[in-house]
């Protein structure tokens, strides 16, 4: 019998493909925690990128626009809709239209920085990725990207 | 674009439609139509910093419409002192009025309140972000002189990497894709990002470090002021201030033609000279504000359809 290091699931969403010791970021940007029962894999070995985390996500069927919101941290990652057993739908990661509250405002001066106000960024351009702020409109680019 | 009910945050929520309303609604009331069209209304504006020409403008645009105003200037007398939240003001505020016209240091403040507000909202200033009608009063002058704006050949000097002003309206600029020179000094240029979108856009553009450097003939000249803080050496900033003065000599050499522009308020980088001069603008661009903000109030209310 095949041993399985994180257990398979009958009904609900994985995400493989995450990079390493990130699985608790992308928890927390989809807002999983204590939302049901979630199985956590940190560290598997893996060809593609040497090091891996995998979660699995029982009796949720998570939606696009909720999976693209992990695209900056886990640009690579692979999404595995399994209903009854059985894989029913398998997609990449795209860049959402717009990220709400996943980014930091790098502008100090920002209302963002300054009150509780959820941030909102846009995407201006896409290779190299280019945000701007919908409160500031100040720019960021791909390396200035600060994950609250 | 419907105007009723939008509050008026940024120059990028606009389109060149957009403009020519505006600059076509403020023609008609500086002709002296919609006279009363604001009887009854009520604009309450918050200044949580100081102002001189946007909040007198705006206020004045209100009364001559027949409209009525209240507000502050300066926080001291307010509850923002007591720790009350820019969020709360605004909604106890936009229950008291028909329209709130907003100045706030934090840039993105009047995003925030548009967003809160039960009326419209218009920036007047969210730190060094954005002043939509400034942007709008500009352009409404250059149409004043100008047929159409996508012919204006134009020359920005001065502090080009912070100012709001400039930032902005290149942007409305290269929407109607009228050609522009950059002048200013290494340190103090147009962002890249900010000229690559208006290049995307459909304007050329053109960068030099002085007025020598534009070999071709302008329409029009708007000068912002370099600001000492900028510079850590103040010698540097006696020699970059020095050679972005505009004298009389200087606009000789642009050619009779050319129009001087400037936000204001100035400091030296226009000669005093240079006030009485045909081709000084400014004053008239700043008096512009009355009905340019006309136009915004009336149409965001609802009054001009």
């Amino acid at each position: 019998m095949k041993t399985y290091k994180v257990y398979a699931i009958n009904d609900g969403t994985v995400i493989d493909h995450i990079p390493n010791a990130k699985a608790l970021k992308v928890i927390d940007i989809l807002g999983l925690e204590n939302k049901g029962i979630l199985t956590i894999g940190i560290g598997f070995s893996s060809r593609k990128m040497g090091r891996k985390d995998i979660i699995k996500i029982e009796n949720k069927f998570l939606k696009k626009e909720e999976t693209d919101k992990i695209s900056l941290i886990a640009p690579n990652a692979t999404i595995n809709i399994i209903k009854n057993g059985k894989l029913t739908e398998k997609r990449k990661i795209e860049l959402p239209a717009e990220y709400l509250n996943i980014i930091k405002c790098s502008n100090p001066n920002c209302i963002t920085s300054k009150a509780n106000v959820i941030t909102r960024f846009k995407i201006v351009k896409t290779s190299p990725l280019i945000l701007r702020c919908h409160h500031c409109e100040r720019i960021i680019s791909s390396g200035e990207i600060e994950i609250l | 674009m419907d105007f009723k009910g939008k509050s008026i945050i940024s120059i990028r929520d606009f389109d060149t439609e957009a403009f020519d309303r505006i600059i076509a609604t403020a023609r008609r009331i500086k002709k002296g139509e919609f006279a009363g069209c604001l009887m009854n209304k009520l604009l309450a504006t918050l200044f949580f910093e100081p102002s001189t020409r946007t909040r007198l403008s705006f206020e004045s645009a209100m009364r001559y419409l027949g409209g009525e105003v209240i507000g502050f200037s300066g926080t001291d007398y307010t509850s923002v002192k007591k720790g009350e939240t820019l969020s709360d003001t605004i909604m106890t505020v936009s229950g008291y009025c028909d329209v709130i016209v907003i100045r706030h240091p934090v840039e993105g403040a009047a995003r925030l309140a548009s967003e809160i507000s039960k009326v419209p909202v218009i920036n007047a200033g969210d730190g060094a972000n954005q002043h939509p009608t400034q942007t709008f009063l500009d352009l409404f002058t250059l149409s004043e002189f100008f047929p159409r704006l996508s012919d204006v050949r134009i020359g920005f000097l001065g502090d080009l990497k912070y100012g709001r002003t400039v930032h902005s309206l290149a942007y409305a600029l290269s929407l109607f894709k009228a050609p522009m020179w950059f002048i200013a000094p290494d340190l103090l240029k147009m962002p890249a990002f900010l000229t690559d979108e208006i290049e995307e856009n459909g304007s050329t553009t053109h960068e030099t470090e002085d007025l020598e450097g534009v070999n071709e003939t302008l329409d029009v000249l708007y000068v912002t002021r370099i600001q000492k803080e900028r510079f850590g050496d103040m010698q540097e900033y006696e020699r970059v201030a020095g050679c972005y003065r505009v004298t009389k000599k200087v606009v000789d050499i642009l050619g009779k033609n050319i129009k001087i522009m400037h936000p204001l308020p100035r400091v030296d980088e226009i000669a005093r000279e240079v006030d009485d001069l045909e081709n000084a603008l400014y004053f008239h661009q700043a008096h512009n504000g009355i009905p340019v903000r006309q136009a915004v109030l009336g149409l965001v209310l609802g009054a001009i359809r």
